[in-house]
């Protein structure tokens, strides 16, 4: 498990001088991937090795959200986080690798703040319901 | 007209639901609404006597509590007002609607409870199906679209840089918005579209912007504010570096939670961005040659006017 804050700081380095990184596409999806497996050992699940379209991130969020529909609502900035990197792919523009990882840092921080404040995302749009079993109307 | 532009007439009058938040907070996404539905001759009728939608409280203590309160709204516009489209431009109001619909149309228990409950309140009783639930985008998109916005353009929003933010409620969670991702034409859940093509028509220069549907911890603001201010603080920055001047919002939600942690940002994180937010249609409202003030802009506690006069809009 790698420490949140270890995370950001290699996020905020990669935001600052993507230059510096040699691979820098593999470096902010492994730290992606770094933040989804510390919510899924939180939940005292082994990180899966598996991939979704070719990505292992995609296969961690998908074991995430298994029994937490809550978990869904950062499923598009996994998934816009892959079409930035793609993108960075094509042409190796930088410019890309620096909205990824600002985008990694969007999924640093609702996860962070999913595991320290448990109803967060429960009040929001993949919320599920506190109370299933209705009483009289 | 384009192929995928198909204009309805049956939305040139539709129910206005206008929720809680635009009587307090987004009054200025109220007053910009009414304004460029007069100018576009778009005729908003107000739901008799409406109530709150259960907002994000209600859904999650009583999901069918929360759909009753939506339902009653619905149920009020179709066989009181005998009108078949609602139209709710806040998000939230907009998703509860819709979820309300879809639970009507596939769970029993849910038809068992409002049948109940509306027979205790004397409410005729709602079915799936009785009125569409439609957003202020969908609304303007399809009672207008994209060609006739280009030709009623008075002052072009050229020069002017818009971040599109959507928020979560109004793609999220999918199954409840069974209208989109239905190829050309339709909106799109993992990529919405709408408000771009509506600004662009208005001839904004439209970035791209990678967190247009991420979470901006709003619903948590009270009990999470920190959060929620890194949250929006990574939002403004994103769209800082994309190039953006304006972050064009369309739920009174997301509005006011950019606007008010950016400021919280500036003065417990030192971190200063230059973004200013303002609801879509006080951008198109702009561009229609409305005034600033009809359109409510001096309402945005994000300070605006200086940049609209250097773009010769205000």
């Amino acid at each position: 498990m790698t420490d949140f804050a270890e995370i950001e700081q290699c996020i905020e380095a990669l935001k600052h001088n993507p230059a510096a990184v040699p691979e820098p596409a593999e470096h902010v999806l492994a730290l992606a991937e770094q933040i989804l497996e510390n919510w899924l050992f939180a939940h005292e699940l082994k990180p899966t090795n598996e991939k979704r379209e070719g990505f292992r991130l995609l296969a961690l969020h998908r074991q995430g959200a298994r029994n937490d529909p809550s978990f869904n609502a950062c499923r598009d900035t996994c998934r816009e986080l892959i079409y930035q990197i793609n993108l960075y792919r094509l042409n190796e523009d930088r410019s890309k690798i620096v909205l990824s990882a600002m985008v990694a840092m969007h999924l640093l921080l609702f996860i962070r703040g999913k595991l320290e404040s448990q109803e967060l995302g429960e009040f929001c749009c993949s919320s599920k319901a506190l109370r299933t079993q209705q009483s009289s109307h | 007209m384009s192929d995928t532009e198909k204009l309805r007439d049956d939305l040139k009058t539709v129910a206005y639901y206008p929720g809680c938040a635009l009587e307090g907070s987004g009054h200025a996404y109220n007053r910009s609404t009414k304004s460029i539905g007069k100018k576009l001759g778009l005729k908003l009728v107000e739901i008799e006597n409406w109530n709150c939608c259960g907002a994000m409280e209600v859904k999650n203590i009583d999901p069918e509590i929360q759909n009753f309160l939506s339902v009653r709204n619905m149920s009020i516009a179709k066989h009181r007002m005998g009108l078949d489209v609602v139209m709710a431009p806040c998000n939230g109001c907009y998703h509860n609607l819709k979820k309300a619909e879809h639970d009507v149309t596939h769970r029993e228990e849910t038809r068992k409870t409002l049948k109940k409950l509306s027979q205790k309140s004397g409410l005729p009783e709602y079915q799936a199906g009785d009125v569409e639930t439609i957003h202020a985008l969908d609304w303007i998109k399809h009672a207008i679209g994209e060609e006739n916005i280009a030709k009623r353009v008075k002052k072009s929003l050229s020069g002017l840089k818009i971040a599109n933010y959507y928020g979560c409620m109004y793609t999220r969670p999918r199954h409840i918005f069974p209208e989109k991702d239905q190829g050309n034409g339709s909106e799109s859940t993992t990529k919405p579209h709408f408000m771009d093509d509506l600004l662009r028509a208005a001839g904004a220069e439209i970035i791209e912007f990678p967190l247009k549907t991420a979470c901006c911890g709003g619903a948590h603001t009270l009990s999470d504010c920190d959060t929620s201010t890194r949250l929006v603080l990574n939002i403004l920055q994103t769209a800082e570096a994309c190039g953006a001047d304006v972050i064009a919002t369309e739920c009174p939600t997301c509005h006011s939670g950019l606007e008010m942690h950016q400021i919280r940002a500036e003065e417990t994180l030192n971190v200063k961005t230059r973004p200013v937010m303002l609801y879509f249609t006080q951008l198109l409202g702009l561009a229609f040659g409305i005034s600033t003030r009809k359109l409510g802009i001096h309402e945005n506690v994000s300070q605006s006017l200086r940049l609209l006069r250097n773009k010769g809009l205000a």
